[in-house]
């Protein structure tokens, strides 16, 4: 196979297809396991490309669209890749487009705008064993015979067909001038058929366009003019590149067909799906199947009114539990590593800034990097399980209606669920959210369900203050979960209507036939994003711990500048009790170093909400992780390094003063410090991960900024509100 | 008052006369293939009430009732 003479340039070859038509599969097929993920600049769509097995073709999946129309970035990848418009990136010298052979209708209509587009074309009919179970059969030769272009069939599953579709691609990709070019066959309007005539010479004039794709692209780019197809993602694409003459010439084209029809990209649409429907009638003259498929019987139960309900819930909890539990002892080993990393170095390199740097700051990056990492992987196996049985859509069936109330989509369900463990897992499942509005407000809300790091916080100011009842200490802590749920919905409803304002998004979703998952395809795709993850947001985090560790470690303390209150509290220390003695000389570092000036700088404006310079502390540590301010607060209170279960830390939070006397941790600044957690967006992970989301620092910046006033107002108000009613 | 979409029981069927509304809606519903004289079928509603869940070309669509009913259909 290797024998192919060597060439100047890998031929690319695109692969494209309807969700759910099995091209994933199939391109995990044809690559074995060595595709490369990224993403498209800008946007969240993912970009795999992998080598052909056993050849130098390099093959580029697409997303799954259901046609090319533009209405979501998805479409406008696949399309910008099919023209040869991404930058830095050759145009596919071929494309196979994959079609489920039990849904061809819908399939072929995707399949005629590609062919349309020029470039050699093989299609991939996939799915036949499902066809052949219903009793039909489609005669390929009479589909290729009218589509123009070659069809293979294919089983993904088994791998029917792919060795014969992998020597088709090779043959094409090598060859490509061998297949004579299709142009559409089926009629339009001819004021649509000279419109398109005139913007096509001007594409090809322009260098916009080949010969062969020219009047396939000039249709897509006049259906976008003459719908509503958001200008910002039309301007993405064509016309952009027109020069000013063509592109005159190519509204005026435009303005005629509106003219001359009410809505043309109906007529386009209504015709295409006529000649598809003669095309199918003509290859596959079987009738109507309307017997209960298994899909059927499976649907029966699991969106049932009261067993899917219960299916749901038993399913959501699972999940949410194997985020939580599943991933726990593995954070643990991680943080066992992690510690005995630190002290590995503690031992080998010599005590010093440069120790520290490492022990406190590399180690505790890359620490607070990897300790997701369970949790991410944990949460894409699953959530790729559920997208690939077909789960996924079933869920926002029946959750739809719900979030609708609130302006969201019933996939919003599962990423804000899912934030209760964790908001960048959250986060990062919003992707199964099609529409870019719902995906951001989603988003945006998401940290606002209190995740598993604010737990700790929540636990040890609970234990300090809200001490006996077990009911009392209850009920706080569902309240803190249920102020932080219901804060969520609330900004969604009020992002829906004024910032992220837009028409009501439709709620069009193919429900699709259930799949066995491919183990496979699951394990590929849940190490892709979870390596994705590690790549885009673990740099941030590493860089922002490293930055934090510098602020508390600078400037060194010098015993000799200690005000004499410092002194007196190092001198009462017994001379034989070292381990006091470092942890007071940890907690004077603490205080005097850049971050502890910080502290006591903003101690005014967080006096109002009841907190000290020492809490003020644990709170800017927090910034980094709001598990932090356990660790942060043991340091400050000179105990050393502690967690939530720790009862010196809770008795010293219980006596802690202010300098006049009055207590420092009361029910009331209790209150007010785990609202503060409840809505401030502490850690610097979910910031990362939104920017990578979203394409730059507009919105982590702007949900940094809303939690933040949230929290500082809802502090404030909890406090004062409190001591004017006559509270402590 | 012609019939819509939204108003089918389940197990009742009809032929798209028109789709109509908003044109980014409207279209995305066209080219999932509900053209005129499609036969499309109500399968489910939702345990909530909405969304609804129809067959049409041999495929599975949930759609929200307030998307189906810009569907007119021509009764069975």
């Amino acid at each position: 196979m290797s024998a192919a003479p060597p060439r100047t340039r890998v031929r690319r070859v695109a692969v494209a297809g309807n969700p759910n038509s099995g091209k994933t599969s199939i391109f995990n097929k044809l690559t074995g396991l060595r595709a490369k993920v990224a993403n498209y600049t800008g946007v969240t769509v993912e970009k795999r490309e992998g080598r052909l097995a056993d050849s130098d073709v390099s093959l580029v999946d697409l997303p799954g669209t259901y046609s090319l129309s533009a209405r979501s970035p998805e479409e406008v990848i696949a399309r910008n890749v099919l023209l040869g418009l991404i930058d830095d990136e050759p145009r596919p010298d071929a494309v196979v487009i994959v079609v489920d052979a039990s849904n061809l209708e819908r399939n072929l209509y995707l399949a005629t705008q590609i062919i349309e587009l020029g470039l050699p074309t093989i299609i991939a009919c996939n799915m036949m064993d499902v066809v052949r179970r219903r009793g039909h059969s489609i005669d390929l030769d009479r589909l290729a015979e009218k589509l123009g272009v070659p069809v293979l069939a294919t089983v993904a599953r088994t791998g029917d067909g792919i060795a014969e579709l992998r020597n088709a691609i090779i043959a094409t990709a090598e060859r490509p001038a061998e297949q004579a070019f299709t142009q559409r066959t089926f009629p339009l309007p001819d004021v649509i058929e000279s419109a398109v005539e005139r913007i096509a010479e001007r594409l090809v004039a322009d260098d916009v366009a080949t010969c062969e794709s020219a009047r396939g692209a000039a249709l897509l780019w006049l259906m976008d003019r003459t719908s509503d197809v958001d200008p910002a993602v039309r301007s993405a694409s064509l016309l952009s590149r027109l020069s000013a003459e063509s592109s005159m010439i190519a509204e005026t084209a435009a303005r005629q067909v509106s003219d001359a029809f009410e809505d043309p990209t109906r007529v386009v649409i209504e015709a295409r799906y006529d000649w598809i429907g003669d095309v199918v009638c003509y290859a596959s003259p079987t009738t109507d199947c309307a017997r209960r498929t298994r899909t059927d019987r499976i649907d029966a139960i699991l969106t049932h009114r009261l067993w899917g309900m219960l299916v749901f819930a038993g399913v959501m909890f699972s999940l949410f539990l194997a985020i939580f539990m599943l991933a726990d002892p593995l954070m643990g080993l991680i943080e066992s590593a992690q510690s005995a990393t630190a002290d590995a170095i503690t031992h080998v390199i010599p005590e010093g800034p440069l120790q520290s740097l490492l022990a406190d700051g590399v180690v505790a990056g890359v620490g607070s990097v990897v300790i997701f990492f369970p949790q991410i992987c944990i949460l894409f196996l699953l959530l790729t399980l559920l997208e690939d049985s077909g789960y996924i859509a079933r869920a926002a069936f029946l959750m739809d209606r719900l979030m609708s109330r609130v302006g969201l989509h019933g996939r919003s369900f599962i990423p804000l669920l899912s934030s209760y463990a964790c908001a960048i897992p959250g986060i990062l499942a919003a992707r199964t959210i099609e529409h870019p509005r719902d995906r951001l407000t989603t988003i945006l809300v998401a940290p606002l369900m209190s995740c598993s790091a604010r737990l700790p916080v929540y636990l040890i100011i609970i234990g300090a203050v809200f001490g006996g009842s077990v009911w009392m200490q209850t009920g706080v802590l569902f309240g803190m979960y249920a102020i932080g749920t219901l804060t969520a919905f609330v900004i969604a409803l009020i992002l829906k209507r004024s910032l992220l304002k837009g028409p009501p998004p439709a709620f069009i979703m193919e429900l699709p036939p259930y799949h066995f998952p491919q183990v496979r395809t699951v394990l590929r795709t849940t190490w892709d994003r979870s390596k994705l993850f590690l790549m885009g947001a673990g740099t941030t985090i590493f860089s922002v711990c490293v930055v934090i560790w510098a602020l508390s470690y600078f400037p060194r303390l010098d015993v000799n500048t200690l005000s004499p209150a410092e002194s007196a509290q190092l001198d009462s220390i017994p001379a034989n009790d070292n381990a006091a003695r470092d942890h007071t000389m940890q907690s004077l570092q603490l205080r005097n170093s850049a971050i502890g000036h910080i502290g006591r700088f903003i101690e005014p404006v967080i006096e109002p909400l009841g907190y000290d310079w020492r809490m003020g502390i644990g709170i800017l540590t927090s910034f980094l992780a709001r598990e932090v301010f356990v660790g942060t607060m043991g340091i400050t209170f000179a105990l050393g390094e502690t967690d939530e279960t720790s009862d010196a830390l809770r008795e010293r939070l219980q006596t802690a003063e202010w300098p006049d006397g009055r207590k420092l941790v009361t029910p009331l600044s209790g209150l007010s410090l785990m609202i503060f957690y409840v809505f401030a967006c502490q850690c610097i992970s979910t910031l990362a991960v939104v920017r990578k989301e979203t394409g730059g620092w507009k919105w982590p910046a702007f949900m940094f900024a809303y939690m933040t006033i949230i929290a500082y107002v809802g502090a404030l108000a909890v406090f004062q509100v409190g001591r004017a009613m006559g509270y402590a | 008052m012609s019939l819509t979409l939204a108003q089918l029981l389940p197990g009742q069927a009809g032929y798209v006369r028109d789709v109509d509304g908003e044109k980014s809606i409207c279209h995305r519903l066209l080219e999932m293939g509900l053209t005129r004289g499609t036969a499309v079928q109500l399968v489910r509603v939702a345990p909530l009430g909405d969304p609804i869940e129809v067959e049409l070309r041999g495929y599975r669509l949930s759609v929200r009732k307030s998307e189906a009913s810009r569907v007119t259909l021509e009764a069975d």
